[in-house]
């Protein structure tokens, strides 16, 4: 079997993702990640950005360990750079993943995790730079579950 | 595992300028706080709440990490090479624990 | 991610840019670390498959990521355990396991691809964890570990990484046959509430979805693994009883003799495969 068919037959089955959810109690709601992001940038609008890119699988095999990796286009110098960055799970019991806090000395403003995801869901970073502005972007994990249920 | 043990990837040396990848993990449960036992009752959080990674005692890369990173957290970052040194990575547990692990960094 | 990147690249000139890489189909494509090879073709003429292919091939490239290189793969913190444990003096005769085998890189070179193997003292087969146990009470004095615990993991993951590479090949003739046949039977006897056995899945299903699920072929080259539903290191008898309750069965014990049979036939089923131990699975 090649790699192609493996990516093919995972293609076909992503359409059975959404009924292979498990029923998640109390999870978090859009409206809190909202106040959360509020909290971070202390009342300041967050603007959807492409200076900040979030990769993160389009499918997960298993929820417990979903690669995450975030990076922001700044020249990292010591007037000019990304402060922090905050992780958000649009789904998850609590919204919270992790804050990233780099310095002028970072280089690069870019760092990578795992993360648990609960449910399909989208995952959610806000970067603050130096100057006070902060940019935001999104996106969509699909969360599966073994065959068996297993 | 009982104790928390470190593993950290970082370059030995490299050219002043330079920007290095450094990848670290940990073992821990990272117990969420939303799990139950078999009697139903909540198993209490325990997880790595912070980590840091400092050079010559300037922190470089710091973390807040909450429940929802996986069991045996794994981090990874850049640094920018200014001068040689050590680094210094710390993880802190919930129950106070402190684990750190350092390494030195030649320029040349 | 890295897996993106995999999957638009192609073509022969960026084969030799990338890590020991196969070519398949004009694509390249990764391995996990320490092996050649997750495909090879079975030797034995009354082998059930036409290929074997390692549990890894069935994985997402996000999941394959993590068992490319040894420090993304977070089994390799049980692996530096073990290795502590290794010249660690416990037990009565005051030794460890180095005062006996020395440096694990020569004497555990293919230990960890020929189990279950034979044991003549206790007339039956043993396997790894049995054997590190058997080291434990008869040559140190000490207690045995744990089934399952770190120490045992650690030292059963540190053990078989010293085999990485070496194909699998288990005895099955001679005091073995009894063993292997049963183990066959075991392999092929429809059991619990869903009434499957193995092949169900891992013979007749191998590459297709199950759910959002893609069944392997059930290969064990890989063990003990390191499973994100487990977030954690297990064993191969671990994951059979994980198998038996998915499908509703009642579970053997872990270690019991006929985990110890299964053993040894799926072990037979994967003759050939390069050990990738500690692999990383879903």
């Amino acid at each position: 079997m090649t790699e192609i068919s493996r990516r093919k037959a995972l293609a076909l089955g992503s359409g059975m993702v959404a009924l292979a959810i498990l029923p998640m109690p109390a999870n978090a709601s859009i409206e809190q990640v909202m106040e959360d992001i509020k909290t971070f940038t202390g009342g300041a609008e967050a603007t959807e950005s492409s200076i900040i890119k979030l990769e993160v699988p389009e499918i997960a095999e298993n929820g417990n360990t979903v690669p995450l990796s975030v990076s922001v286009e700044s020249p990292m110098t010591a007037d000019n750079y990304v402060k922090r960055v905050i992780l958000l799970a649009e789904k998850n019991p609590n919204p919270g993943i992790a804050t990233f806090h780099f310095s002028s000395r970072s280089g690069v403003a870019e760092a990578s995790t795992r993360m648990r995801l609960a449910t399909t869901q989208n995952v959610v970073a806000v970067a603050e730079l130096s100057d006070g502005s902060f940019h935001m972007t999104k996106s969509t994990v699909k969360v599966t579950i073994g065959g068996c249920g297993g | 595992m009982a104790k928390s043990k470190p593993r950290v990837k970082a370059p030995k040396s490299a050219s002043k300028g330079d920007v290095v990848t450094i990848k670290t993990l940990i073992s821990h449960k990272m117990e969420s706080g939303q799990r139950k036992d078999k009697e139903g009752k909540v198993i209490p959080r325990q997880i790595i709440n912070h980590f840091s990674a400092k050079f010559n005692g300037e922190t470089v890369f710091e973390v807040t990490i909450e429940p929802a990173i996986s069991a045996n957290p794994y981090l990874q970052f850049k640094m920018r090479v200014e001068e040689a040194g050590e680094f210094e990575f710390t993880w802190t547990d919930d129950d106070g624990s402190v684990y750190s692990k350092k390494q030195k960094l030649k320029v040349g | 991610m890295k897996s993106k990147e995999r999957a638009t690249l192609s073509g022969i000139a960026l084969a030799a840019l990338l890590a020991p890489g196969l070519l398949v189909g004009g694509e390249v494509q990764a391995l996990p670390e320490g092996v050649e090879t997750v495909e090879v073709k079975p030797t034995s003429k009354d082998h059930p498959l036409d290929e074997i292919i390692s549990g890894w091939q069935y994985r997402s490239p996000e999941t394959q990521a993590l068992q490319e290189d040894d420090f993304e793969n977070p089994a390799f913190l049980w692996v530096e355990q073990g290795e502590e444990l290794w010249s660690t003096v416990d037990g009565a005769a005051n030794k460890s396991c180095a005062s006996c085998h020395d440096d694990a890189a020569d004497t555990m070179a293919s230990v960890g691809a020929n189990m279950p193997k034979w044991n003549k003292a206790l007339d039956k087969p043993v396997n790894l964890e049995q054997q590190i146990n058997l080291c434990r009470t008869e040559q140190m004095e000490a207690e045995p570990w744990k089934w399952e615990s770190a120490q045992l993991l650690g030292m059963t993951a540190y053990v078989k990484n010293q085999s990485r590479g070496e194909p699998v090949s288990v005895q099955t003739d001679g005091p073995m046959k009894p063993w292997f046949d049963k183990g066959k039977e075991l392999y092929y006897t429809r059991v619990g509430q869903l009434d499957m056995a193995c092949s169900s899945c891992h013979e007749d299903y191998y590459g297709k979805q199950i759910r959002a699920d893609m069944l392997s072929q059930g290969q064990t080259n890989g063990f003990p693994t390191y499973r994100f539903k487990w977030q954690k290191i297990g064993s191969l008898h671990r994951r059979f009883k994980g198998c038996m309750k998915n499908i509703r069965a009642t579970p053997y014990k872990v270690g019991s003799d006929e985990f110890l049979a299964l053993e040894l036939y799926t072990a037979w089923r994967g003759q050939g495969l390069p050990v990738e131990a500690p692999a990383v699975r879903q």
